[in-house]
């Protein structure tokens, strides 16, 4: 059985449930024939994928969705072989260069050169182009973009590229300059709603209104997470009424632990308990940057409000180091003593 | 010859244009190589590749008639653009394949920042700078484009155009090609609604940030990525003192914005104008909130993540501001 975030994911542009007036515009580009170089972004879950993917039909017509997926080698400079893989239909490649990491590089010129020095086979092709998607675009080193730009320049005739990020500020501007900026919003928590009703009627599931729009906000609009929390809701209880709980992930719930911990004893012993409970989440490939960041959100409710501007900053100061260190649990094992002490001295009134 | 300013400005496109106004058609595939970051530029590119251009005699000029239209000048031009991305050894790799064939060869290096030049090759190079364009040329450039493809710009259009692309054309051009299909686009969609033809639509389209219309704006701030002022006037309501919870309209504002796909480093420009730019911030205050800044935006250029990133400055500026 498909997940129902598959099964339902719409596939044209008209099927698309809200931004209306972004889809019109894409199938309008698309229809022109004069398609620019796009640059989509938007928070995840807000449906960029999936407006990409419409639109590419929009393009190519059905042709697209035979989608197959190739093993390729390349081989860097230091001769090491990079093992990518690609996937592609006739008239678009896929690909996430952050998957090879520091040699994302490579496999942009290789990869890139190779597409746009060929023509379309498919004399039957609506465009003359070929589309490459590249996922994670914000991921890319900083080469890897340097490499994109003159290839986007030289080779437009037979290439357009897609590129998805989640937020613009890591792409180059040279990149920016280039490409035509598409914003995704993520659904506001109405749309959500009016979405899971839809999907709802489709699995013949009884509707709680009450349900979805908790869910809804439970989801930080994030369309994707609130379909997935609506099928666990459903998977887990038999009949579902308004007061259904929902089941937060097993690592909300370990955090919201540790976050109430934090708060109710300051003292070194207890850091060392929490360090145990990091490591776990650690273990369990919850990334740094989330832990962190659900930690903060989690603690800010219950501090005095003097105190809030004050965590916040150390807590966007230890998420940089985090970024910039290697080692993960340095950092927020620091946060966590930070937080304490901060609290501490504010309680005894001291500065220390 | 080193040519280095920001991007779109023009530094490729003169020097390909040099090429061509030099060697002609004919003699251009074989006296100009040109070398870019998405060509493979390690040493042993530099060692190779470049070294046998350079290496290579002059191919002969035709003559006669071809020599009156093309002066053809007896060298060789290797192009190496966005210099500022090659490593430090290929760039001292170059040093002396400069010196030993600059008879026959001559290099031209296009970059973004000067500085990146280690500075040996610098000193070999005559430089050129290209500064930013201003308002008056970029802007007749654009009127110029519009007009060759049929597009009726209106009243401050251009120069609406000119102001969200900072000096850089081709990204003013890429915001007039798109504001063009999109707009393009909703007339069809309206299906002549607004009783205009396509091309004075589209004008409309541009200017409308002059006027702040009501959709159009949204598609014009939309092309460029601008934060809408409305968006950037909650966050800046919310960061006032005087209240004694600044903190949760500031996250519920920021939330918000991180929500709608906002990015950071356009919120965090628009923030420090409109924060900058405000007179009855004392200048004690000012200098404190740039250094906040200046610390946001290097967090946000390492990758941190964006929604702490913008929170944490919102409640340090808004920290700053309750001081005085």
């Amino acid at each position: 059985m498909a997940l129902l975030v598959d099964k339902h994911r719409p596939r044209t542009l008209e099927t698309l449930s809200y931004h209306h007036d972004l889809s019109s515009r894409l199938k309008s580009l698309a229809q022109s024939g004069d398609f620019p170089h796009l640059l989509v972004y938007g928070p995840s879950g807000a449906g960029k994928k999936t407006r990409i993917v419409a639109t590419l039909k929009e393009l190519y017509g059905p042709g697209v969705e035979k989608i197959k997926i190739d093993s390729r080698v390349f081989q860097t400079t230091s001769n090491r072989k990079l093992e990518f893989n690609i996937v592609a239909s006739v008239y678009h490649l896929e690909i996430t260069p952050s998957d090879v990491g520091n040699y994302d590089r490579v496999v942009v010129q290789d990869l890139l050169k190779e597409v746009a020095q060929t023509q379309q086979v498919d004399l039957g092709a609506k465009q003359r182009f070929k589309v490459v998607v590249i996922n994670e675009a914000d991921q890319l080193t900083r080469d890897a973009q340097a490499a994109l730009r003159r290839t986007m320049e030289k080779y437009s005739p037979n290439l357009r590229l897609i590129l998805l990020a989640n937020s613009t500020s890591n792409i180059i501007a040279p990149i920016r300059s280039r490409t035509l900026l598409v914003r995704v919003a993520a659904p506001s928590e109405p749309e959500i709603c009016a979405v899971l009703k839809k999907v709802g009627v489709k699995e013949g599931w009884k509707e709680v209104p009450a349900l979805n729009q908790k869910i809804a906000k439970e989801s930080g609009r994030n369309l994707r997470r609130a379909l997935l929390m609506y099928e666990a809701v459903h998977a887990q209880n038999e009949t579902v009424t308004d007061r259904t709980p929902i089941p937060p992930p097993d690592w909300e719930a370990l955090i919201e632990q540790i976050a109430r911990e934090i708060i109710a004893e300051h003292t070194p012993a207890k850091i060392l308990e929490v360090r145990a409970k990091l490591y776990d989440l650690l273990t369990h490939c919850i990334p740094a940057t989330t832990i962190l960041k659900t930690l903060t959100f989690k603690l800010v409710p219950h501090i005095d409000d003097a105190l809030r501007a004050d965590v916040i900053k150390w807590s966007a100061f230890y998420e940089h180091r985090v970024r910039m260190g290697n080692k993960v649990i340095f950092h927020l094992e620091a946060f966590v003593a930070k937080f304490m002490r901060i609290c501490e001295s504010y309680a005894m009134g001291i500065d220390f | 010859m080193l040519f280095y300013g920001p991007p779109g400005t023009g530094k490729t496109s003169t020097i390909l244009a040099l090429a061509k106004q030099l060697y002609g058609p004919e003699l251009l595939k074989s006296r100009v190589l040109e070398l870019n970051a998405s060509d493979e530029r390690g040493i042993s590119i530099v060692r190779e590749k470049v070294k046998d251009f350079a290496r290579q005699q002059l191919s002969n000029p035709p003559t006669g008639e071809y020599r009156k239209r093309w002066p053809c000048p007896p060298f060789k031009i290797i192009v190496l653009d966005e210099a500022d991305s090659m490593t430090q050894d290929a760039q001292s790799a170059l040093r002396r394949t400069m010196e030993t064939y600059s008879r026959i060869t001559r290099f031209c290096l296009v970059c973004n920042y000067v500085t990146r030049i280690i500075d040996p090759l610098a000193s070999r190079c005559s430089k050129f700078r290209f500064k930013s364009l201003d308002r008056g040329n970029a802007g007749r450039r654009l009127e110029e484009i519009a007009q060759a493809e049929g597009v009726k710009l209106g009243e401050g259009a251009t120069e609406a155009l000119v102001r969200t692309s900072e000096g850089d054309l081709r990204k003013a051009i890429t915001f007039l090609q798109s504001a063009a299909r999109l707009v393009g686009a909703e007339t069809m969609a309206k299906g002549g609604k607004k009783g205009k033809g396509d091309a004075d639509d589209d004008a409309m389209d541009v200017d409308e940030p002059e006027l702040l219309g009501e959709v159009d704006v949204k598609t014009v701030e939309e092309i460029a990525g601008v934060v809408p002022a409305a968006t950037i006037n909650t966050l800046l309501a919310a960061m006032q003192p005087g209240k004694r919870a600044v903190y949760e309209p500031v996250a519920a504002a920021v939330a918000e914005m991180v929500a709608d796909g906002w990015s950071a480093t356009q919120v965090l420009g628009q923030l420090y104008e409109k924060i900058l730019f405000d007179d009855t911030v004392p200048d004690r205050q000012k200098n404190k909130i740039v250094m906040v800044f200046s610390e946001a935006d290097k967090r946000l250029v390492d990758g941190a993540d964006e929604h702490l990133a913008v929170l944490d400055l919102a409640l340090r500026v808004a920290g700053v501001l309750g001081e005085g």
